[in-house]
């Protein structure tokens, strides 16, 4: 593993607070996920990817976005490993780089309708951008 | 009157006034009021889990800070406001370091200790007035009404920190439906999620989630369907234009008889 992503899976396993040695692969996660057909990794991926370093492709991945933050793999998990802690903590350390906003003020016009809330807008800048 | 301090919330001051509004009213009808905290600012939808997020809660912990200088319980109706809020709550009163950057990031005065009780309106029924009593206070039962209750992820989600139900087999709304006189209809998908978010740039994983709760309540047989989410509603209405979707404050305040228009 280099440096860099070294650091970075010390960064990332300690703001999500989440330990992946815990995890014992059984896939429950992923298989309870609303968002699987749309991620390309899927949240029991993202713990093993981060705990061997392989955190390269996650950070380049739609899947960061395509998390609706439901907490179904935090609950449903039998070994308290919090997935959705892990992606989150992934998907901040690309969005906190400068430039690196996945959706911009200035995008949001042309999404919205009529009837759709403050809610979701003030929700998808605060998983999206920095 | 009793009074609770009170979290709105952006939505309910602008898409969904009419949640704020009955929930208002229904209050009053109950016997208690709610007391809306001075300059809240938005939760910010959705609570970011990363220990070394600091300036996104800072709203919700505001918010807090309040409610423990008058020693009341916050209260909340929008189920994202309550997740993001009880989250912010339960991150202060168990990660010290976090806590203590909030704090120092608050200035001396501002402090939060940890003290308030975060409650959903829901919660509060259930808790503290009891559903008998809002049975009691039925004018207009829902009689003959086939409702789903519609939880989504936000009001039982992380269970752990959340506390406020059976996250796999809730009971709550079902049991605020009974109590207003109506029929519960329970179903597979009432607490799978509706897209949530992921609406505002990918409309069609959106509507996947959303279609399959519908479909899931109306095999059922609900004739309506009930939630405390704006997002919820507006994500199941979108995608299911035929679909029923109602906040379950309108049913309280038809069903206590204070709802403006009188019918549905
Ligand atoms: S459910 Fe938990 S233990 Fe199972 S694969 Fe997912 S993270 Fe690992
Ligand atoms: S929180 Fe994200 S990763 Fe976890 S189950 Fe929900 S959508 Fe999937």
């Amino acid at each position: 593993m280099s440096k860099e992503m070294e650091n970075l899976k010390s960064e990332i396993i300690r703001s999500s607070g989440v330990n992946p040695k815990k995890c014992m692969r059984c896939g429950k996660c992923t298989g309870t996920c609303p968002a699987f057909d749309e991620m390309e990794y899927h949240p029991h991926q993202f713990v093993y990817m981060v705990e061997s370093g392989d955190i390269e492709p996650l950070l380049n991945s739609k899947s960061l976005y395509k998390c609706l933050t439901c907490f179904a793999c935090v609950d449903r998990c039998p070994r308290g490993v919090e997935p959705a802690k892990l992606v989150e903590a992934v998907r901040l350390s690309v969005i906190r780089k400068q430039g690196a906003n996945h959706l911009k003020a200035d995008d949001i016009p042309a999404l919205l309708d009529d009837e759709m809330p403050q809610q979701a807008i003030v929700s998808a800048l605060r998983k999206y951008s920095k | 009157m009793k009074k609770v301090a009170y979290f709105p919330g952006c939505t309910l001051k602008t898409k969904a006034k009419e949640l704020d509004r009955y929930a208002r009213k229904s209050a009053e009808a109950l016997g208690f009021y709610l007391d809306e905290i001075e300059n809240w600012q938005c939760c910010g939808g959705v609570f970011t889990t990363s220990r070394n997020e600091i300036a996104t809660k800072l709203s919700s912990v505001r918010a807090l800070a309040d409610a423990q200088k008058k020693n009341q319980t916050l209260i909340t109706v929008c189920s994202a406001c309550h997740n993001v809020i009880k989250q912010t709550n339960h991150a202060m009163q168990t990660d010290e370091e976090f806590a203590l950057k909030v704090n120092n990031y608050l200035g001396a005065g501002n402090e939060y200790d940890g003290k308030t009780k975060v409650l959903h309106y829901l919660e509060y029924l259930r808790d503290e007035v009891g559903f008998e009593e809002v049975a009691k206070k039925v004018v207009k039962p829902l009689t003959g009404k086939k409702i789903a209750a519609y939880y989504g992820c936000l009001l039982l989600r992380p269970n752990s920190v959340m506390a406020m139900d059976d996250p796999e087999n809730p009971t709550i709304i079902e049991n605020l439906i009974k109590a207003l006189g109506g029929e519960a209809v329970v179903y597979p998908y009432r607490n799978e999620c509706c897209g949530g978010y992921i609406a505002l740039e990918d409309a069609d994983s959106a509507k996947k989630k959303s279609t399959s709760v519908v479909a899931s309540a109306r095999s059922h047989g609900a004739e309506i369907i009930v939630t405390a989410c704006p997002l919820c509603k507006y994500n199941l209405e979108k995608n299911n234009p035929e679909a029923k979707v109602v906040y379950f404050t309108d049913l309280l305040a038809e069903a206590l008889g204070v709802k403006e228009d009188g019918n549905e």
